[in-house]
Protein backbone atom coordinates (compact mmCIF):
# COMPACT_ATOMS: atom_id res chain seq x y z
CA UNK A 1 0.00 0.00 0.00
CA UNK A 2 2.56 2.39 1.26
CA UNK A 3 5.35 1.15 -1.41
CA UNK A 4 2.56 1.70 -3.99
CA UNK A 5 1.96 5.48 -3.38
CA UNK A 6 5.34 6.43 -2.85
CA UNK A 7 6.05 4.77 -6.54
CA UNK A 8 2.88 6.95 -7.75
CA UNK A 9 4.42 10.34 -5.90
CA UNK A 10 7.43 11.33 -7.42
CA UNK A 11 5.46 11.26 -11.00
CA UNK A 12 2.59 13.04 -9.96
CA UNK A 13 4.38 15.57 -8.59
CA UNK A 14 6.59 15.85 -10.92
CA UNK A 15 4.09 16.85 -13.81
CA UNK A 16 2.31 18.61 -11.19
CA UNK A 17 5.48 20.71 -10.85
CA UNK A 18 6.26 21.33 -14.00
CA UNK A 19 2.69 22.41 -14.60
CA UNK A 20 3.49 25.19 -11.89
CA UNK A 21 6.83 25.82 -13.03
CA UNK A 22 4.97 26.80 -16.33
CA UNK A 23 2.10 27.81 -15.70
CA UNK A 24 1.96 28.46 -11.83
CA UNK A 25 2.70 32.71 -12.20
CA UNK A 26 -0.98 32.84 -13.05
CA UNK A 27 -2.05 31.70 -9.82
CA UNK A 28 -0.49 34.79 -9.00
CA UNK A 29 -1.06 37.31 -11.52
CA UNK A 30 -4.89 35.99 -12.11
CA UNK A 31 -6.19 37.62 -8.92
CA UNK A 32 -5.29 41.18 -9.14
CA UNK A 33 -5.72 41.19 -13.27
CA UNK A 34 -8.83 40.05 -13.22
CA UNK A 35 -10.14 41.74 -10.32
CA UNK A 36 -9.16 45.20 -11.49
CA UNK A 37 -10.23 44.15 -15.28
CA UNK A 38 -13.74 43.21 -14.14
CA UNK A 39 -14.64 46.18 -11.30
CA UNK A 40 -11.62 48.93 -12.78
CA UNK A 41 -11.64 48.50 -16.68
CA UNK A 42 -14.96 47.34 -17.48
CA UNK A 43 -16.45 49.99 -15.83
CA UNK A 44 -15.42 52.18 -18.36
CA UNK A 45 -17.29 50.30 -21.17
CA UNK A 46 -20.45 50.74 -18.99
CA UNK A 47 -20.20 54.24 -18.65
CA UNK A 48 -19.17 54.50 -22.47
CA UNK A 49 -22.10 52.21 -23.37
CA UNK A 50 -24.26 54.47 -21.20
CA UNK A 51 -23.36 57.80 -22.42
CA UNK A 52 -25.09 56.84 -25.74
CA UNK A 53 -28.05 55.98 -24.19
CA UNK A 54 -31.25 58.07 -23.59
CA UNK A 55 -32.59 59.53 -19.89
CA UNK A 56 -35.86 57.33 -19.24
CA UNK A 57 -37.92 57.16 -16.48
CA UNK A 58 -37.51 53.73 -15.18
CA UNK A 59 -35.32 51.66 -13.52
CA UNK A 60 -32.34 52.55 -13.67
CA UNK A 61 -32.95 55.38 -15.24
CA UNK A 62 -31.75 55.09 -18.84
CA UNK A 63 -32.87 53.01 -21.87
CA UNK A 64 -31.23 50.18 -23.73
CA UNK A 65 -28.21 50.88 -26.32
CA UNK A 66 -28.45 47.36 -27.15
CA UNK A 67 -31.97 45.78 -27.91
CA UNK A 68 -32.73 42.00 -29.11
CA UNK A 69 -36.23 42.26 -31.20
CA UNK A 70 -38.51 39.53 -31.06
CA UNK A 71 -37.09 38.79 -34.87
CA UNK A 72 -33.41 38.12 -33.19
CA UNK A 73 -31.98 41.11 -34.40
CA UNK A 74 -29.50 42.94 -32.19
CA UNK A 75 -31.09 47.00 -32.14
CA UNK A 76 -28.26 49.31 -31.43
CA UNK A 77 -30.02 52.96 -31.02
CA UNK A 78 -26.84 55.01 -29.94
CA UNK A 79 -28.25 58.59 -29.08
CA UNK A 80 -25.73 61.39 -29.79
CA UNK A 81 -27.23 63.75 -27.63
CA UNK A 82 -25.54 63.93 -24.63
CA UNK A 83 -22.11 65.20 -26.18
CA UNK A 84 -24.20 67.35 -28.59
CA UNK A 85 -25.52 68.75 -25.00
CA UNK A 86 -22.25 68.66 -23.45
CA UNK A 87 -21.16 71.01 -26.49
CA UNK A 88 -24.06 73.39 -26.57
CA UNK A 89 -24.69 73.87 -22.67
CA UNK A 90 -21.43 75.97 -21.77
CA UNK A 91 -21.60 75.22 -18.15
CA UNK A 92 -19.58 72.37 -19.64
CA UNK A 93 -16.83 73.64 -21.15
CA UNK A 94 -16.53 77.20 -18.79
CA UNK A 95 -16.64 74.47 -15.75
CA UNK A 96 -14.02 72.18 -17.43
CA UNK A 97 -11.58 75.39 -18.24
CA UNK A 98 -12.47 76.51 -14.85
CA UNK A 99 -10.53 73.36 -13.50
CA UNK A 100 -7.99 73.45 -15.25
CA UNK A 101 -7.00 76.80 -14.73
CA UNK A 102 -7.80 76.60 -10.35
CA UNK A 103 -5.38 73.05 -10.38
CA UNK A 104 -2.77 74.51 -12.63
CA UNK A 105 -2.54 77.48 -10.38
CA UNK A 106 -2.75 75.92 -7.32
CA UNK A 107 -0.33 73.23 -8.20
CA UNK A 108 2.19 76.22 -9.37
CA UNK A 109 1.44 77.71 -5.81
CA UNK A 110 2.15 73.85 -3.96
CA UNK A 111 5.66 73.49 -6.25
CA UNK A 112 6.71 76.98 -4.63
CA UNK A 113 5.68 76.13 -1.65
CA UNK A 114 6.68 72.79 -1.87
CA UNK A 115 9.96 72.90 -4.00
CA UNK A 116 11.88 74.99 -0.69
CA UNK A 117 10.37 72.91 2.23
CA UNK A 118 11.79 69.55 0.11
CA UNK A 119 14.99 71.57 -0.06
CA UNK A 120 15.24 72.44 3.63
CA UNK A 121 14.05 68.61 4.48
CA UNK A 122 17.31 67.31 2.23
CA UNK A 123 19.61 69.69 3.74
CA UNK A 124 18.86 68.32 6.71
CA UNK A 125 20.73 66.29 8.94
CA UNK A 126 19.24 62.28 9.00
CA UNK A 127 17.85 62.62 12.50
CA UNK A 128 15.87 65.50 11.38
CA UNK A 129 14.60 64.26 7.86
CA UNK A 130 13.01 61.34 9.69
CA UNK A 131 11.06 63.74 11.85
CA UNK A 132 10.84 66.12 9.33
CA UNK A 133 8.97 63.35 6.81
CA UNK A 134 6.67 62.25 9.80
CA UNK A 135 5.15 65.36 9.95
CA UNK A 136 4.69 65.81 6.25
CA UNK A 137 3.66 62.20 5.63
CA UNK A 138 0.99 62.71 9.35
CA UNK A 139 -1.50 65.06 7.41
CA UNK A 140 -1.45 62.46 4.62
CA UNK A 141 -3.07 59.93 6.66
CA UNK A 142 -5.01 62.04 8.34
CA UNK A 143 -9.05 62.38 6.76
CA UNK A 144 -8.79 64.28 3.28
CA UNK A 145 -12.40 65.46 4.37
CA UNK A 146 -11.79 66.43 7.38
CA UNK A 147 -8.87 68.64 6.96
CA UNK A 148 -11.20 70.09 4.19
CA UNK A 149 -13.65 70.62 7.43
CA UNK A 150 -10.55 71.64 9.49
CA UNK A 151 -9.78 74.68 6.93
CA UNK A 152 -13.62 76.57 7.09
CA UNK A 153 -12.61 76.89 10.88
CA UNK A 154 -9.96 78.75 9.81
CA UNK A 155 -11.10 80.82 6.78
CA UNK A 156 -14.80 81.08 7.89
CA UNK A 157 -16.26 84.65 8.63
CA UNK A 158 -15.57 84.83 12.17
CA UNK A 159 -12.41 82.06 12.20
CA UNK A 160 -9.44 82.28 13.20
CA UNK A 161 -7.96 83.77 10.82
CA UNK A 162 -10.20 87.24 10.89
CA UNK A 163 -10.33 87.06 14.39
CA UNK A 164 -6.53 87.50 14.57
CA UNK A 165 -6.46 89.84 11.83
CA UNK A 166 -8.58 91.94 13.35
CA UNK A 167 -7.13 91.63 16.83
CA UNK A 168 -3.98 92.99 15.33
CA UNK A 169 -5.59 95.84 13.40
CA UNK A 170 -4.30 94.38 10.00
CA UNK A 171 -7.94 94.78 8.87
CA UNK A 172 -11.48 96.61 9.83
CA UNK A 173 -14.07 94.48 8.61
CA UNK A 174 -13.55 90.65 8.41
CA UNK A 175 -12.40 89.20 5.14
CA UNK A 176 -14.60 87.58 2.74
CA UNK A 177 -12.86 83.95 2.05
CA UNK A 178 -15.46 81.27 2.69
CA UNK A 179 -17.14 80.29 -0.87
CA UNK A 180 -14.91 82.18 -2.79
CA UNK A 181 -12.43 81.16 -5.60
CA UNK A 182 -9.73 81.81 -2.63
CA UNK A 183 -10.73 79.56 -0.71
CA UNK A 184 -10.93 76.68 -2.97
CA UNK A 185 -6.87 77.54 -4.15
CA UNK A 186 -6.14 77.56 0.03
CA UNK A 187 -7.97 74.50 0.60
CA UNK A 188 -6.53 72.87 -2.74
CA UNK A 189 -3.13 73.53 -1.61
CA UNK A 190 -3.56 72.76 1.78
CA UNK A 191 -4.40 69.29 1.24
CA UNK A 192 -2.22 68.27 -1.40
CA UNK A 193 0.74 70.13 -0.26
CA UNK A 194 2.21 66.95 0.87
CA UNK A 195 2.00 65.20 -1.79
CA UNK A 196 3.90 67.58 -3.71
CA UNK A 197 6.93 67.78 -0.75
CA UNK A 198 7.44 64.06 -0.60
CA UNK A 199 8.27 62.88 -4.12
CA UNK A 200 10.18 66.45 -4.58
CA UNK A 201 11.93 65.24 -1.04
CA UNK A 202 12.69 61.60 -2.61
CA UNK A 203 14.76 63.23 -5.24
CA UNK A 204 16.65 66.24 -3.93
CA UNK A 205 17.41 63.75 -1.11
CA UNK A 206 19.19 61.54 -3.78
CA UNK A 207 20.78 64.26 -5.10
CA UNK A 208 24.97 63.94 -5.14
CA UNK A 209 26.02 66.86 -2.98
CA UNK A 210 29.62 67.01 -4.45
CA UNK A 211 28.46 68.33 -7.74
CA UNK A 212 27.43 71.66 -6.25
CA UNK A 213 30.41 71.68 -4.26
CA UNK A 214 32.20 71.61 -7.28
CA UNK A 215 30.56 74.21 -8.83
CA UNK A 216 31.26 76.27 -5.84
CA UNK A 217 34.89 75.43 -5.76
CA UNK A 218 34.68 76.82 -9.59
CA UNK A 219 33.40 79.70 -8.37
CA UNK A 220 29.56 79.29 -9.43
CA UNK A 221 27.45 81.47 -7.15
CA UNK A 222 25.27 79.31 -5.45
CA UNK A 223 22.13 80.44 -7.48
CA UNK A 224 23.85 79.91 -10.53
CA UNK A 225 24.33 76.32 -9.23
CA UNK A 226 21.37 75.59 -8.40
CA UNK A 227 19.55 75.89 -11.39
CA UNK A 228 22.42 74.15 -13.19
CA UNK A 229 22.63 71.12 -10.94
CA UNK A 230 19.81 71.23 -9.15
CA UNK A 231 17.29 72.26 -10.66
CA UNK A 232 17.64 70.09 -13.44
CA UNK A 233 18.14 66.90 -11.57
CA UNK A 234 14.94 67.38 -9.50
CA UNK A 235 13.14 67.31 -12.16
CA UNK A 236 11.63 63.82 -12.06
CA UNK A 237 10.27 64.66 -8.45
CA UNK A 238 8.92 68.43 -9.96
CA UNK A 239 7.24 66.30 -12.48
CA UNK A 240 6.06 63.27 -9.96
CA UNK A 241 4.83 66.29 -7.37
CA UNK A 242 2.93 68.43 -9.46
CA UNK A 243 1.09 65.36 -11.29
CA UNK A 244 -0.06 64.29 -8.10
CA UNK A 245 -1.51 67.58 -7.22
CA UNK A 246 -2.57 68.74 -10.90
CA UNK A 247 -4.33 65.77 -11.89
CA UNK A 248 -6.93 65.15 -8.78
CA UNK A 249 -7.14 68.43 -8.17
CA UNK A 250 -9.09 69.31 -11.98
CA UNK A 251 -11.38 66.37 -10.73
CA UNK A 252 -11.83 67.50 -7.43
CA UNK A 253 -15.05 67.46 -5.66
CA UNK A 254 -15.16 67.76 -1.74
CA UNK A 255 -13.04 70.83 -1.69
CA UNK A 256 -15.28 72.84 -3.94
CA UNK A 257 -18.59 71.79 -3.04
CA UNK A 258 -17.68 72.58 0.68
CA UNK A 259 -15.23 75.58 0.58
CA UNK A 260 -16.22 76.80 -2.84
CA UNK A 261 -18.97 79.11 -3.58
CA UNK A 262 -22.10 78.94 -6.20
CA UNK A 263 -19.75 80.07 -8.83
CA UNK A 264 -16.78 78.01 -8.00
CA UNK A 265 -18.43 75.28 -10.96
CA UNK A 266 -15.36 72.32 -10.80
CA UNK A 267 -16.05 69.49 -13.01
CA UNK A 268 -16.02 67.17 -10.40
CA UNK A 269 -19.06 69.19 -9.02
CA UNK A 270 -20.99 69.47 -12.00
CA UNK A 271 -20.61 65.45 -12.72
CA UNK A 272 -21.85 65.11 -8.81
CA UNK A 273 -25.13 67.45 -8.95
CA UNK A 274 -25.51 65.95 -13.06
CA UNK A 275 -26.24 62.64 -11.17
CA UNK A 276 -27.33 63.25 -7.70
CA UNK A 277 -29.52 66.03 -7.98
CA UNK A 278 -30.60 66.11 -12.07
CA UNK A 279 -30.26 62.45 -11.91
CA UNK A 280 -29.47 62.32 -15.63
CA UNK A 281 -27.21 58.94 -15.93
CA UNK A 282 -26.10 59.62 -19.37
CA UNK A 283 -25.59 62.68 -19.20
CA UNK A 284 -23.64 62.32 -16.35
CA UNK A 285 -21.36 59.13 -18.10
CA UNK A 286 -20.90 61.50 -21.22
CA UNK A 287 -19.13 64.18 -18.51
CA UNK A 288 -17.08 61.54 -17.21
CA UNK A 289 -15.69 60.37 -20.53
CA UNK A 290 -15.60 63.49 -21.60
CA UNK A 291 -13.21 64.51 -18.99
CA UNK A 292 -11.77 61.12 -18.87
CA UNK A 293 -10.65 61.68 -22.32
CA UNK A 294 -9.50 65.29 -21.79
CA UNK A 295 -7.28 63.94 -19.09
CA UNK A 296 -5.70 60.97 -20.68
CA UNK A 297 -2.78 63.16 -21.55
CA UNK A 298 -1.56 64.07 -18.28
CA UNK A 299 -2.04 60.67 -16.92
CA UNK A 300 -0.42 59.06 -19.42
CA UNK A 301 2.24 61.49 -18.81
CA UNK A 302 2.61 60.18 -15.34
CA UNK A 303 2.18 56.95 -16.01
CA UNK A 304 5.25 57.25 -18.38
CA UNK A 305 7.52 59.20 -16.11
CA UNK A 306 5.84 57.09 -13.33
CA UNK A 307 6.90 53.51 -14.41
CA UNK A 308 10.15 54.62 -15.71
CA UNK A 309 11.24 55.17 -12.08
CA UNK A 310 9.51 52.36 -10.52
CA UNK A 311 11.54 49.76 -12.54
CA UNK A 312 14.67 52.22 -11.98
CA UNK B 1 24.45 65.74 5.77
CA UNK B 2 24.98 69.25 7.95
CA UNK B 3 22.37 71.06 8.77
CA UNK B 4 23.58 74.24 7.16
CA UNK B 5 20.36 76.32 5.40
CA UNK B 6 19.54 79.84 4.84
CA UNK B 7 16.82 81.12 7.47
CA UNK B 8 14.79 81.95 4.55
CA UNK B 9 14.40 77.79 3.53
CA UNK B 10 13.66 77.31 7.63
CA UNK B 11 11.06 80.03 7.54
CA UNK B 12 9.31 78.63 4.75
CA UNK B 13 9.65 74.84 5.94
CA UNK B 14 8.11 76.03 9.25
CA UNK B 15 5.20 78.09 7.37
CA UNK B 16 4.59 75.18 5.56
CA UNK B 17 4.21 72.99 8.23
CA UNK B 18 2.34 75.75 10.39
CA UNK B 19 -0.48 75.57 7.29
CA UNK B 20 -0.74 71.59 7.44
CA UNK B 21 -1.26 71.59 11.32
CA UNK B 22 -2.93 75.00 12.75
CA UNK B 23 -6.26 74.23 10.84
CA UNK B 24 -6.23 70.68 13.00
CA UNK B 25 -4.97 71.94 16.51
CA UNK B 26 -7.59 74.45 15.94
CA UNK B 27 -10.08 71.72 15.47
CA UNK B 28 -9.21 69.87 18.42
CA UNK B 29 -8.99 72.57 20.69
CA UNK B 30 -12.78 73.61 19.57
CA UNK B 31 -14.01 70.07 19.73
CA UNK B 32 -13.56 70.84 23.63
CA UNK B 33 -15.30 74.35 23.72
CA UNK B 34 -18.31 74.23 25.70
CA UNK B 35 -20.44 76.40 23.70
CA UNK B 36 -22.49 75.41 20.84
CA UNK B 37 -21.58 78.67 18.96
CA UNK B 38 -18.19 77.96 16.63
CA UNK B 39 -17.19 81.73 17.14
CA UNK B 40 -18.08 82.04 20.77
CA UNK B 41 -15.26 80.04 23.53
CA UNK B 42 -17.53 79.02 26.57
CA UNK B 43 -15.09 77.07 28.83
CA UNK B 44 -13.43 73.97 28.67
CA UNK B 45 -16.10 70.61 28.27
CA UNK B 46 -16.13 67.32 27.21
CA UNK B 47 -19.35 67.58 26.36
CA UNK B 48 -19.67 66.93 22.93
CA UNK B 49 -17.86 63.52 22.81
CA UNK B 50 -20.67 62.54 25.71
CA UNK B 51 -23.34 63.76 22.73
CA UNK B 52 -21.74 61.46 20.10
CA UNK B 53 -22.41 58.38 22.42
CA UNK B 54 -25.59 58.67 22.02
CA UNK B 55 -25.60 59.98 18.36
CA UNK B 56 -27.34 57.13 16.75
CA UNK B 57 -26.87 56.93 12.73
CA UNK B 58 -22.94 58.47 13.43
CA UNK B 59 -22.71 55.48 15.99
CA UNK B 60 -23.90 53.26 12.91
CA UNK B 61 -22.11 54.96 10.15
CA UNK B 62 -18.76 54.21 12.13
CA UNK B 63 -19.83 50.70 12.96
CA UNK B 64 -20.54 50.25 8.96
CA UNK B 65 -17.59 52.34 7.88
CA UNK B 66 -15.14 50.25 9.88
CA UNK B 67 -16.61 47.07 8.61
CA UNK B 68 -15.71 47.74 5.30
CA UNK B 69 -12.38 49.17 6.54
CA UNK B 70 -11.54 45.80 7.66
CA UNK B 71 -12.80 43.66 4.90
CA UNK B 72 -11.56 46.14 2.12
CA UNK B 73 -8.36 46.80 3.25
CA UNK B 74 -7.92 43.08 4.30
CA UNK B 75 -8.88 41.89 0.75
CA UNK B 76 -6.89 44.91 -0.59
CA UNK B 77 -3.56 43.08 1.09
CA UNK B 78 -3.82 40.10 -0.64
CA UNK B 79 -4.51 41.66 -3.78
CA UNK B 80 -2.03 43.98 -3.29
CA UNK B 81 0.39 41.71 -2.61
CA UNK B 82 -0.12 39.40 -5.32
CA UNK B 83 0.07 41.86 -8.34
CA UNK B 84 3.21 43.46 -6.46
CA UNK B 85 4.72 39.94 -6.84
CA UNK B 86 3.39 39.71 -10.24
CA UNK B 87 5.28 43.13 -11.32
CA UNK B 88 8.42 42.41 -9.63
CA UNK B 89 8.97 38.88 -9.91
CA UNK B 90 7.61 38.45 -13.58
CA UNK B 91 9.41 40.60 -16.25
CA UNK B 92 7.26 39.51 -19.46
CA UNK B 93 3.91 38.11 -19.08
CA UNK B 94 1.07 38.48 -21.37
CA UNK B 95 -1.16 41.81 -19.36
CA UNK B 96 1.92 43.11 -17.36
CA UNK B 97 1.66 46.24 -19.18
CA UNK B 98 -2.38 45.95 -18.39
CA UNK B 99 -1.90 45.61 -14.87
CA UNK B 100 1.34 47.83 -14.44
CA UNK B 101 -1.57 50.94 -15.79
CA UNK B 102 -4.71 49.66 -13.54
CA UNK B 103 -2.31 49.42 -10.48
CA UNK B 104 -1.06 53.21 -11.06
CA UNK B 105 -4.37 54.25 -12.61
CA UNK B 106 -6.70 54.99 -9.25
CA UNK B 107 -3.71 57.07 -7.81
CA UNK B 108 -4.36 59.63 -10.48
CA UNK B 109 -8.19 58.58 -11.35
CA UNK B 110 -10.71 61.63 -9.98
CA UNK B 111 -13.21 59.71 -7.90
CA UNK B 112 -16.07 61.28 -9.05
CA UNK B 113 -15.20 59.34 -12.21
CA UNK B 114 -14.48 55.60 -10.81
CA UNK B 115 -17.45 56.28 -8.48
CA UNK B 116 -20.02 56.88 -11.40
CA UNK B 117 -18.31 54.06 -13.66
CA UNK B 118 -18.31 51.28 -11.25
CA UNK B 119 -21.71 52.44 -10.11
CA UNK B 120 -22.88 52.40 -13.76
CA UNK B 121 -20.74 48.52 -13.82
CA UNK B 122 -23.30 47.17 -10.32
CA UNK B 123 -26.58 48.61 -11.88
CA UNK B 124 -25.95 46.60 -14.81
CA UNK B 125 -24.62 43.72 -12.75
CA UNK B 126 -27.82 43.49 -10.95
CA UNK B 127 -30.15 43.65 -13.42
CA UNK B 128 -28.45 40.62 -15.11
CA UNK B 129 -27.24 38.25 -12.14
CA UNK B 130 -29.37 39.86 -9.39
CA UNK B 131 -26.04 40.48 -7.51
CA UNK B 132 -24.19 42.81 -6.20
CA UNK B 133 -26.96 44.85 -3.91
CA UNK B 134 -26.01 48.68 -3.81
CA UNK B 135 -24.38 48.66 -0.35
CA UNK B 136 -22.01 47.25 2.26
CA UNK B 137 -21.01 44.89 -1.33
CA UNK B 138 -20.69 47.74 -3.58
CA UNK B 139 -18.70 49.83 -1.09
CA UNK B 140 -16.67 46.98 -0.35
CA UNK B 141 -15.85 46.04 -3.97
CA UNK B 142 -15.19 49.44 -4.46
CA UNK B 143 -12.71 50.28 -1.49
CA UNK B 144 -10.21 46.90 -2.62
CA UNK B 145 -9.97 48.36 -6.21
CA UNK B 146 -8.34 51.38 -5.32
CA UNK B 147 -6.75 50.36 -1.71
CA UNK B 148 -5.58 47.35 -4.46
CA UNK B 149 -3.30 50.55 -6.03
CA UNK B 150 -1.86 51.66 -2.71
CA UNK B 151 -1.13 48.54 -1.16
CA UNK B 152 0.60 47.10 -4.77
CA UNK B 153 3.12 50.57 -4.57
CA UNK B 154 3.86 49.76 -1.22
CA UNK B 155 5.07 46.76 -1.24
CA UNK B 156 7.08 46.40 -4.64
CA UNK B 157 9.53 48.90 -3.31
CA UNK B 158 9.86 46.42 -0.61
CA UNK B 159 9.95 43.35 -2.62
CA UNK B 160 12.81 45.12 -5.11
CA UNK B 161 14.97 45.53 -2.17
CA UNK B 162 14.22 42.60 -0.56
CA UNK B 163 17.27 39.64 -1.76
CA UNK B 164 16.02 36.85 -3.56
CA UNK B 165 18.79 34.48 -3.14
CA UNK B 166 17.89 33.77 0.07
CA UNK B 167 14.81 32.55 -1.31
CA UNK B 168 16.55 30.26 -3.58
CA UNK B 169 18.79 29.24 -1.16
CA UNK B 170 15.49 27.77 0.87
CA UNK B 171 14.37 26.13 -2.24
CA UNK B 172 17.71 24.50 -3.23
CA UNK B 173 17.47 23.10 0.34
CA UNK B 174 13.83 21.31 -0.59
CA UNK B 175 11.74 23.98 0.23
CA UNK B 176 8.60 23.97 -1.73
CA UNK B 177 8.19 27.13 -3.62
CA UNK B 178 5.59 28.61 -1.26
CA UNK B 179 7.01 27.10 1.95
CA UNK B 180 10.73 29.19 0.75
CA UNK B 181 8.58 32.51 0.16
CA UNK B 182 6.72 32.16 3.58
CA UNK B 183 10.27 31.49 5.16
CA UNK B 184 12.19 33.82 3.89
CA UNK B 185 10.45 36.94 1.67
CA UNK B 186 7.37 37.50 3.63
CA UNK B 187 8.93 38.20 7.29
CA UNK B 188 11.45 40.71 4.80
CA UNK B 189 7.97 42.20 3.07
CA UNK B 190 5.68 42.23 6.12
CA UNK B 191 6.24 45.38 7.30
CA UNK B 192 5.26 46.77 4.22
CA UNK B 193 1.77 44.72 4.11
CA UNK B 194 1.11 46.02 7.57
CA UNK B 195 1.82 49.82 6.22
CA UNK B 196 -0.37 48.59 2.75
CA UNK B 197 -3.07 47.20 5.01
CA UNK B 198 -3.31 50.29 7.54
CA UNK B 199 -2.87 52.89 4.40
CA UNK B 200 -5.83 50.85 2.86
CA UNK B 201 -7.73 50.87 6.12
CA UNK B 202 -7.48 55.02 6.69
CA UNK B 203 -8.38 55.74 3.13
CA UNK B 204 -11.37 53.43 3.16
CA UNK B 205 -12.14 55.05 6.56
CA UNK B 206 -12.26 58.14 4.70
CA UNK B 207 -13.78 57.53 1.26
CA UNK B 208 -16.84 59.90 0.73
CA UNK B 209 -17.04 60.12 -3.05
CA UNK B 210 -16.73 56.71 -4.61
CA UNK B 211 -18.98 55.49 -1.43
CA UNK B 212 -21.75 58.15 -2.07
CA UNK B 213 -22.05 57.00 -5.92
CA UNK B 214 -21.75 53.16 -5.22
CA UNK B 215 -23.62 52.83 -1.83
CA UNK B 216 -27.41 52.09 -1.80
CA UNK B 217 -30.31 53.44 0.50
CA UNK B 218 -29.65 53.18 4.13
CA UNK B 219 -25.90 52.00 3.70
CA UNK B 220 -24.29 55.34 5.31
CA UNK B 221 -20.60 55.02 5.52
CA UNK B 222 -19.47 58.08 8.25
CA UNK B 223 -18.10 60.11 5.85
CA UNK B 224 -21.38 60.37 3.96
CA UNK B 225 -22.75 61.36 7.41
CA UNK B 226 -19.74 63.83 8.54
CA UNK B 227 -20.25 65.59 4.87
CA UNK B 228 -24.33 65.97 5.13
CA UNK B 229 -23.50 67.45 8.47
CA UNK B 230 -20.85 69.72 7.38
CA UNK B 231 -22.56 70.99 4.48
CA UNK B 232 -25.31 72.59 6.89
CA UNK B 233 -22.31 74.52 8.51
CA UNK B 234 -19.66 73.43 11.34
CA UNK B 235 -21.24 71.41 14.24
CA UNK B 236 -19.47 70.41 17.49
CA UNK B 237 -20.30 67.39 17.23
CA UNK B 238 -18.27 66.90 14.23
CA UNK B 239 -15.59 68.51 15.73
CA UNK B 240 -15.53 65.71 18.43
CA UNK B 241 -15.65 63.19 16.35
CA UNK B 242 -13.14 64.68 14.07
CA UNK B 243 -10.82 65.35 16.97
CA UNK B 244 -11.61 61.75 17.69
CA UNK B 245 -10.60 60.32 14.29
CA UNK B 246 -7.66 62.35 13.38
CA UNK B 247 -5.79 61.42 16.97
CA UNK B 248 -6.69 57.50 16.36
CA UNK B 249 -5.29 57.83 13.17
CA UNK B 250 -2.25 59.59 13.86
CA UNK B 251 -1.29 57.84 16.77
CA UNK B 252 -1.61 54.76 14.68
CA UNK B 253 0.71 56.17 12.00
CA UNK B 254 3.73 57.47 14.61
CA UNK B 255 3.11 53.76 16.30
CA UNK B 256 3.81 51.88 13.12
CA UNK B 257 6.54 53.80 12.03
CA UNK B 258 7.76 52.79 15.19
CA UNK B 259 7.01 49.56 15.05
CA UNK B 260 8.57 49.06 11.28
CA UNK B 261 11.49 51.29 12.57
CA UNK B 262 12.26 49.13 14.88
CA UNK B 263 11.77 45.76 12.99
CA UNK B 264 14.10 47.26 10.68
CA UNK B 265 16.76 47.96 12.71
CA UNK B 266 16.89 44.70 14.10
CA UNK B 267 17.18 43.30 10.65
CA UNK B 268 19.86 45.07 10.16
CA UNK B 269 21.62 44.34 13.51
CA UNK B 270 21.25 40.71 12.59
CA UNK B 271 22.52 40.77 9.55
CA UNK B 272 25.42 42.52 10.79
CA UNK B 273 25.79 39.50 12.90
CA UNK B 274 25.39 37.28 10.34
CA UNK B 275 28.39 38.83 8.79
CA UNK B 276 30.57 38.87 11.65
Amino acid sequence: MNAGTDALEPRRRRSFGDFMERQGHWLIIAPPLIFLIAFFLIPFAFALKISFAETAIHVPPYTDVFSISPDKHINVSLSLANYKYLLTDEVYAVSYMYSLRTAFFSTLICLLLGYPMAYAMSRSSKATQNILLLIIILPFWTSFLLRVYALEGIIRENGLLNTALLRFGLIDHPLKIMRTTVAVYLGIIYSYLPFMVLPLFATLEKLDHTLLEAAADLGNPPWRAFLDITLPLSMPGVIAGSMLVFIPAIGEFVIPSLLGGPDNLMIGRVLWDEFFNNRDWPVASAVAIAFLVLLAGPIALYQHYHVKDMES
Amino acid sequence: MSERFSPVLFSILCFGIAVLYIPILVLIGYSFNASALVNVWGGFSTTWYWELLHNRPILNAAALSLEIGIVASSGAVILGTLAAIALTRYRTFRGRLLLTGMVNAPLVMPEVITGITQLLLFVAMLQSFGWPHRGFTTIIIAHIGFCTAYVTITVQSRLQSADRSLEEAAMDLGSGPVRAFIDTTLPIIAPALAAGWLLSFTLSLDDLVISSFVSGPGASTLPMVIYSKVKLGLSPDVNALASIIIVLVGGCVILAGYVMRRAERKRLLEIQMADR
